[in-house]
């Protein structure tokens, strides 16, 4: 779902509008830029060479991990292994598209990993107890938890972060209430906790003004102890429903898997012609046509291989059959579009990009700075729930560990290595995904070259580090172009 | 001479024990470039952030087309049509021009930023305002020179219909042919009927574009004189010593205070 130049190369002009816009131009004396497809290929290349590489270095490095990988193991490149890749990629793809709401502003949420555990340890105890949180976590702690939550709602009142009061009063309602356990009720109390905790530590960053670094470490341990009280050292909390399991693991049915196709691609299609012609009609400067077809066609293509590949049976045995798009593509999918429409076509999108470039600017334009600080802790934390549900559906349990480890660490990394920068203001959704896919493919090829773990640890660690210095070394590049 | 369109009355701000501003009165008259002028710390741009809402006054009375209002922040003073051009310039790098000229008040279409309609209302403003240096309008604001970026900011503030433009040392760090340009700009502002306060350490620009020179000199309106009237010495003793022979403050020891 590559729209790379979509948003690099849209100050290009076609030959058919050339003659209507050339009176325009001089006119104006702005916008006289590239006509011509080549013309359009050349001015996206100038842009890489001055610095505005985005994603580019991530989709290379993916490449040729596919190519390292599948030369030198002859189970990398299987239908099934490449559809394992998926599910176990999903969760830190899902925690990353949160942080780099974060990550546009400049800030960092270290607590996003544990945080994620302590929504699955809940979503567990709820379901184990059928409903009866009070009697899964003993009276203290339920108190707590609830007072917690109230704290949530008033804090998020106060700011006016309204999303955060509405999903923190939902999951007090399902606290409260004790409704028998339901897979959807457990997974939406999931993501309600998360943007309460968001909440809390939004509030700490954004109003009370504590450096976001010292907030989410200080909740890095908290949560991590919060887990470990809600599981009880050494014990696991089981998740046997179907539903749960089927998150991470269930596979849509052939015509569902078509259906996603028609959908994805029609949909994208649908967007970009019908803002490609409005620009055209209006008179404003767009991509060459055939760009935007042959870019289309491209992706249908390519979605096309994958529907099908996927749609294949992909068991090990012949007793069982394993076939169909898994859940997780569309979740991550929906997830990317409506979270890129937000960022981009939305005037709060545009806030958390303006505030991320100079907050100084932003508060003078009248935007309400501290607001914007908070609702993007709540939308990581959220989405770091909706994480930790895919990864406890993917083991089927919840241990004390969960969401601890390099949960945290691989997110961040996953976003990094995409293209978001650590410094705020640059980076897109599509880039967690890309690194999200780096980063598994890393793990799950070395898995299967049987390599030590200390080994897999400082590949990954050295892939973060290059994706850093690439980061930081166009940024350099840029500025020197700029002048 | 027409009615003011913006009158400052008796303004006072402190910080803390810090008088900054003492009993400041300004009228800026529509279709007149106003200069404001003042040694460093002399309180040029904290009256101007005192109008845009960034700072509350202590006391004093701000009335705009003769009738008083209450500026409690930014999004106060855009209301009334009042525009500030910053010394810092106020500009999200990481935005392109129609980004950051739209920020804050982003047109929507059920809910949806309207990118095209932003896009067009932009061109024309540059266009009217007869930019020909900026290469595209969705060029990125980090790309742009110190000039162009000047250039974006004043237009931004044009383009809502604003009635009075501050503008903060717009070329203070520009050299020779970009100040021409701005200084121009600063003028077809004027022309099309806006009130332009202009802040300015550079005598030269001021007489240049000025209609009427307004001096602080310690936080107090030493002098607002007429530009025809006055040389550019007088202009300098207004802004060190406060007075110049008829001009200014009465006894000097009374601003010491």
């Amino acid at each position: 779902m590559s729209s790379e130049e979509a948003s690099m190369t849209d100050t290009t002009d076609t030959h058919e509008q050339e003659t209507a816009q050339q009176g325009a131009i001089s006119d104006f004396g702005i916008d006289t830029t590239s006509q011509s497809t080549g013309e359009a290929v050349r001015d996206y290349w100038a842009r890489v060479r001055g610095g505005e590489l985005g994603s580019l270095p991530a989709l290379l490095g993916l490449v040729v991990l596919l190519i390292v990988f599948s030369s030198l193991s002859d189970t990398f490149f299987t239908l099934g292994n490449l559809a394992n890749l998926l599910q176990q990629g999903a969760s830190i793809t899902i925690i990353a598209m949160g942080l780099v709401f974060v990550l546009l502003l400049g800030e960092i949420d270290l607590s996003a990993g544990t945080a994620s555990g302590v929504t699955a340890a809940v979503m567990a105890l709820h379901l184990i107890h059928n409903g009866n949180l009070l009697g899964g976590m003993g009276d203290t702690v339920f108190y707590v938890f609830c007072g917690l939550l109230v704290l949530a709602i008033v804090l998020g009142a106060v700011m006016k972060v309204w999303a955060g009061v509405a999903l923190s009063a939902v999951a007090l309602v399902i606290a409260g209430v004790g409704i028998p356990a339901n897979a959807w009720l457990e997974m939406l109390l999931a993501v309600c906790v998360g943007a309460a905790i968001g909440t809390i530590t939004g509030f700490l960053v954004a109003k009370v003004g504590i450096p976001s670094f010292v907030v989410t470490l200080a909740f890095f341990l908290v949560w991590g102890g919060v887990v470990l009280q809600l599981i009880g050292q050494g014990g696991t909390l089981g998740l046997r429903d179907d539903t749960i399991f089927n998150v991470a693991n269930g596979n849509l049915n052939f015509v569902g898997s078509w259906a996603l196709f028609v959908i994805a691609v029609g949909g994208y299609a649908a967007i970009v012609l019908t803002r490609h012609f409005s620009r055209l009609r209006k008179g404003l400067v767009a991509q060459p046509t055939s760009l935007v077809l042959g870019k289309i066609g491209a992706l249908a293509v390519l979605a096309a291989v994958i529907t099908y590949a996927l749609s294949l049976n992909r068991a090990p045995s012949d007793l069982i059959v394993i076939e169909g798009v898994p859940y997780v593509v569309p979740l991550v999918l929906v997830l990317l579009v409506v979270g890129t429409f937000v960022l981009d076509r939305t005037s709060y999108g545009r806030h958390i990009y303006a505030v991320g470039g100079n907050k100084e600017a932003a508060r003078r334009a009248g935007i309400n700075v501290e607001r914007i600080r908070m609702s993007v802790f709540v939308i990581a934390s959220a989405a770091a729930a909706i994480g930790a549900i895919v990864y406890s559906s993917k083991v089927g349990s919840v241990d004390p560990n969960a969401g601890g480890g390099n949960t945290l660490l691989l997110s961040v990394g996953a976003a990094v290595i995409g293209g978001t920068s650590l410094f705020g203001g640059k980076g897109r959704l599509r880039d967690a995904v890309i690194g999200g896919a780096v980063l598994a493919i890393i793990q799950n090829g070395m898995g299967l070259l049987r390599q030590p773990a200390a080994v897999v640890f400082i590949v990954t660690g050295l892939v973060l580090l290059l994706a850093a210095s690439v980061d930081a070394l166009s940024r350099r590049r840029a500025a020197t172009a700029a002048r | 001479m027409s009615e003011p369109i913006l009158e400052l009355r008796g303004i006072n701000k402190s910080f803390g024990p810090v008088h900054v501003l003492h009993d400041i009165d300004l009228d800026v008259q529509p279709g007149e470039v106003t200069a404001l002028v003042g040694d460093n710390g002399a309180g040029k741009s904290t009256l101007v952030k005192c109008i845009a809402g960034i700072h509350p006054t202590d006391s004093g009375e701000v009335l705009f087309n003769g009738e008083p209002v209450h500026i409690k922040g930014p999004r106060d003073a855009a209301e009334l049509g009042i525009e500030v051009v910053y010394q810092d310039l106020a500009l999200a790098d990481n935005l392109d021009i129609v980004q950051n000229m739209f920020l804050g008040r982003e047109r929507t279409k059920g809910g949806l930023l309207d990118e095209t309609d932003m896009e067009q209302a932009a061109r024309k403003t540059l266009a009217s305002l007869s930019v020909r240096t900026v290469k595209s309008v969705r060029t990125q604001v980090s790309s742009l020179s110190g000039g162009q970026r000047q250039t974006v900011a004043i237009a931004k503030a044009v383009l809502w219909n604003s009635k009075v433009v501050l503008l903060d040392e717009p070329t203070a760090a520009l050299g020779v042919a970009q100040t021409r340009q701005v200084l121009d700009l600063v003028r077809r502002l004027a022309e099309q009927g806006l009130g332009v306060v202009l802040i300015s350490h550079n005598m030269n620009d001021v007489f240049e574009v000025a209609d009427k020179i307004a001096c602080l000199y310690l936080g107090r309106m030493a002098a607002v004189v007429s530009t025809k009237d006055v040389t550019h010495g007088q202009v300098v003793e207004l802004i060190t010593a406060g007075r110049s022979g008829d001009l200014g403050i009465a006894r000097p020891e009374a601003a010491t205070i």
